[in-house]
């Protein structure tokens, strides 16, 4: 995979994933037009398209659409799968999750998928597992904070 | 200092912005607040203000004021930092910034830290976006991981290793001891991207992959795990709508694939398991189409046996059927990559196939048109132009050029007959005719002069095209073409294919007029508007018209049109008498590209009389070896095989010739008739000359040379006269008059001639190819010659008499004196 894209129905960024390096200016243009291209697509048509040079994958749920960019030689019906997944992911940790939750937590949204993906490939294909380690460093955060809390000297 | 903002608020305060400019206040506003606190190198809030930078730089704003920030939170000892800091890393730290290296120290630590997520924190951003000369540096951390029992780095670190290797190819080899057991984890997320890392590695180096062939028994590995997927019960940890880890399996499939790749043992170890698979997999979700997809992309690339593929196709062709797009798209494509493989097997599913180019969907469309052009053949040409001409009328813009040149293409390779060629290049162009690319209009010239009989039928359909539409540049170029060449046939009424219609001069010079006054025609246009209207000059009875039209265009802004009016006037002022040799009917052009309709004729239950058989060409397309026949005779290497003129080469484009004909005129020539021949052909760029030699012109300095019998045989006599060329006294310029006694003609006449190498000879074309019996005529044919000192020559004549063939050689050595000095 070559980068992620989440973005709300007007075209608002809510998430961006990079796999290759690119200067801000490139990756503001594609967003831009790749955001354009994907929105003007009719609902009734199918998920891929090529677009440059590239396999573009897209699914909307609900206001937000999910858009990678895969290689060639990588399976379009497959990546459908690991973009529903992440879907899954962020509902079960969210609890029925909504733009609103990705919008105003949008780091553990990142946390979330750099669980599941790393370097644009799946590292962990059970759901459990991923969930379990999320849920873990957050208890980790969590108890160093409280620590902090507890015994910070007051300034 | 009051304590920054939270993350949370900060962002409900940005949504309420109402505008983009009150946003942008809000946001610069912070960014003050957010700076200040940096300067203060406030370590509590540290976090969150850097936090609120990527939020603000995820709505576009500037953040690199950030990045040193990120540095010191990935440096720090809390958790929470570390998190936000790699996650700022990965967002404003990349390879192409300069703090990017000031990384690889915190993260090499980190990779050792005794916390596994930490230690999991700097993987992710190692493997996500570390530089070639941070993989460098760190390589041998990863590889530590590689091995580690700790399935949750393992899996990452193999995944690490990946990006490594793609940035830094030479430390593959580093990583090759790690990979030993690799496969016999039982955690999927380790074996997962244990098989990525292995795909990695084999695609990348040859001799990875015969090592991972060879001595790791690799496939028969793979092999295994895939059956327990398959063959193991319900997992819900990994099951996805009844299937057991579909990611693995796409996986472990597309390593068999570069496994299986060329090699036959590799091969036949997987044929069982693809079998399986194939047949087993469930195809109501789209999981599970997933994996047959991949199935099939195994079973075409390697070695399968031949029951294997065909299953693989059958796939496919349910595939096309399936309700769902993306399926139908996914089989579209895989099946225009097996097309030329397995052409028959695709050649069964072109009935929907075609169906798809009704798809309201534009990737599936334009897959659907590349696999149909890919599956026309003879036998389905008709049928499949059908729909294909039916999607060129319907498809979108971006489509129509491809389409046109496919739909050409395909007709030149499979027409079944020219009024079908005819009618096809008729229907696109007058439903594309702007998007067909600009070099199908001289091929399509030459297609159409080329068949011969279809003259007056394609110029009546092209002048009713025009009388529809006179928007389609194309179309109106080749159709002012033809009407220039053929408006004769067009005016006379002659068509037999279908209806002729009545049509006048005036009504065609009308519209050719017309052309020339349209806003919508382009430049080039308005040029073969202007020499069609020439042309008809002599074809046409009404010549004041045409020249009245020529002069006012004399005047034209356009350069070029300005240039092709003042010639033609010329024409008729100076040169009229050569106005008729100058624009006779075009010659047949000899095709330079594939072989059209005119040579091979497609089985169709139709054949075509064989391409009228050009009687009327000089015979100037004498292969070159008549010519060393009479090189081998003169014994020896002082010849110089015919120089003959041959036939013009297509031109580039159908009314530049003419000018190149004006081009090559020596305005200096003296008046001559057109030249006697009955030939309808032509010889562009010596017609001045030849006509210069004809013994009709009056030159003092012919007279001087007397003629000579150079052959008297058998009843043919070969008489020559010479006169110098003019201007060039060097040239001499012999006339060869043909004559035959006999009772019965000379068909099939042939002259050729072979000089010594220090001449140079240039023979053209002959008055006509009989020889009429007692004397009741002569051929005559010219032969220039260059520099000539005591020439001598040999000259080869074969005719036919009676039916059976003559031939004959014979040596002219009797030149006048006067013909050389």
């Amino acid at each position: 995979m070559q980068f992620m894209l989440l973005f709300s129905r007007q075209g608002k960024l809510r998430l961006q994933k990079w796999y290759v390096p690119l200067s801000d200016k490139e990756k503001k243009k594609i967003t831009r037009e790749l955001v354009q291209t994907v929105l003007a697509r009719k609902p009734k048509m199918c998920s891929f398209l090529e677009w440059r040079d590239m396999k573009i994958v897209y699914k909307r749920y609900a206001s937000l659409y999910f858009c990678c960019a895969i290689e060639n030689q990588d399976n379009e019906l497959i990546t459908l799968e690991i973009i529903h997944r992440y879907v899954e992911l962020l509902d079960k940790y969210f609890g029925s999750v909504c733009e609103l939750d990705i919008i105003f937590n949008f780091e553990k949204a990142y946390f979330i998928l750099d669980e599941f993906l790393l370097g644009g490939e799946a590292q962990e294909t059970s759901k459990k597992n991923v969930l379990k380690a999320i849920e873990q460093a957050d208890l980790l955060q969590e108890n160093i904070d409280f620590q902090m809390r507890l015994f910070a000297a007051p300034s | 200092m009051p304590a920054p903002i939270r993350l949370r608020e900060l962002i409900r305060t940005i949504r309420t912005a109402r505008t983009q400019a009150e946003e942008r206040e809000m946001i610069q506003k912070e960014c003050a607040a957010i700076r200040s606190s940096f300067r203060e190198e406030d370590n509590t809030y540290r976090c969150r203000n850097v936090a609120k930078l990527l939020y603000m730089h995820m709505l576009g704003y500037p953040a690199h004021f950030g990045q040193l920030e990120c540095l010191k939170l990935i440096a720090s000892q809390k958790f929470t930092d570390k998190r936000i800091g790699y996650l700022g890393a990965m967002l404003l730290l990349d390879e192409r910034q300069d703090v990017h290296l000031l990384m690889t120290n915190c993260i090499k630590n980190d990779l050792n830290h005794s916390t596994q997520y930490v230690q999991g924190l700097a993987l992710c951003t190692l493997g996500c976006m570390g530089s070639s000369e941070m993989c460098r540096d760190l390589a041998g951390e990863v590889e530590k991981l590689l091995k580690t029992s700790n399935s949750y780095l393992r899996k990452k670190a193999a995944l690490c290793a990946v990006h490594v290797i793609r940035k830094v190819p030479e430390l593959m080899e580093m990583f090759l001891p790690a990979t030993k057991n690799l496969l016999s984890e039982k955690n999927h997320g380790v074996l997962h991207t244990s098989v990525v890392l292995l795909t990695e590695m084999c695609e990348r180096s040859p001799d990875m992959l015969s090592h991972f062939r060879k001595n790791e028994k690799l496939v028969p590995q793979l092999v295994r795990i895939l059956k327990n997927l398959i063959m193991s019960g319900y997992s819900p940890e990994h099951d996805v709508s009844g299937i057991s880890d579909p990611f693995l399996q796409v996986r472990i499939l597309r390593l068999l694939r570069i496994l299986g790749k060329s090699d036959d043992d590799s091969s036949e170890a997987m044929n069982d398991i693809l079998a399986q698979v194939a047949t087993n997999t469930e195809t109501s979700k789209n999981v599970g189409n997933a994996i047959l997809y991949e199935t099939v992309l195994t079973i075409m690339d390697i070695k399968s046996e031949s029951g294997l593929r065909v299953l693989a196709i059958n796939i496919l062709g349910r595939f096309l059927l399936n309700n769902d797009k993306n399926i139908r798209y996914v089989a579209l494509t895989s099946l225009l990559k097996t097309v030329q493989t397995d052409h028959n097997a695709v050649q069964r599913h072109r009935s929907t196939i075609v169906d798809c180019l009704k798809d309201l969907d534009v990737s599936i469309k334009r897959r659907a048109m590349e696999l149909s052009f890919a599956l026309v053949n003879g036998n389905n040409i008709r049928g499949m132009m059908k729909e294909l001409l039916y999607f060129l009328d319907s498809c979108d813009p971006e489509f129509k050029a491809d389409c046109a040149s496919g739909v050409f293409l395909a007709a030149e390779k499979y027409a079944p007959s020219k009024r079908w060629h005819i009618d096809t290049i008729m229907r696109v162009l007058t439903t594309a005719g702007s998007y067909v690319r600009d070099d199908s209009v001289p091929n399509l010239i030459q297609l159409i002069t080329n068949s011969v009989e279809m003259h007056a039928y394609t110029v009546q359909r092209l002048y009713k095209a025009l009388l529809d539409d006179i928007s389609q540049q194309p179309l109106v170029q080749v159709a002012s073409w033809c009407i220039g060449e053929y408006g004769d046939l067009l005016v006379s009424g002659q068509c037999e294919e279908e209806e002729p219609i009545q049509v006048t001069e005036d009504e065609v010079l009308d519209v050719l007029e017309g052309l020339l006054v349209s806003n919508l025609s382009t430049p080039v246009t308005r040029g073969y508007s202007l020499t069609a209207i020439m042309k008809l000059s002599t074809r046409f009875s009404g010549v004041n018209r045409i020249k009245k039209v020529v002069s006012i265009y004399g005047s034209s802004i356009d350069v070029e049109l300005q240039q092709r009016a003042v010639e033609y006037n010329a024409l008729f002022k100076k040169y009229d008498h050569m106005r008729p040799a100058l624009l006779e009917r075009m010659p047949i052009m000899e095709k330079t590209a594939t072989n059209g309709p005119t040579e091979i004729v497609q089985t169709n239950g139709e054949t075509e009389p064989s391409v009228v058989e050009p009687k009327h060409l000089p015979p100037v397309t004498q292969p070159a070896n008549q010519a060393n026949d009479l090189l081998d005779l003169l014994g020896g290497n002082d010849v110089v095989p015919v120089i003959q003129t041959t036939m013009p080469t297509k031109p580039a484009s159908a009314g530049g010739e003419l000018l190149d004909l004006l081009g090559d005129l020596s305005l200096s020539g003296g008046p001559a008739t057109a030249p006697a021949s009955s030939v309808p052909t032509s010889q562009p760029s010596f017609l001045l000359d030849g006509l210069s030699s004809q013994p009709l012109f009056n030159d003092i300095a012919a007279a001087a040379i007397p003629p000579m019998t150079a052959y008297n045989k058998n009843g043919l006599k070969i008489d020559f006269t010479f006169e110098r060329a003019n201007p060039n006294p060097n040239v001499a310029v012999i006339t060869i008059h043909a004559s035959n006694s006999t009772e019965a003609d000379m068909t099939e006449f042939v002259f050729q001639a072979a000089v010594p190498k220090t001449f140079q000879l240039q023979l053209l074309s002959p008055s006509s190819n009989v020889v009429p019996a007692l004397n009741q005529g002569t051929v005559t044919q010219v032969i220039r010659v260059l520099n000539p000192q005591k020439l001598r020559m040999r000259i080869k004549l074969t005719y036919t008499l009676k039916g059976s063939p003559v031939q004959d050689l014979a040596e002219v050595n009797n030149f006048p004196a006067q013909s050389w000095q």
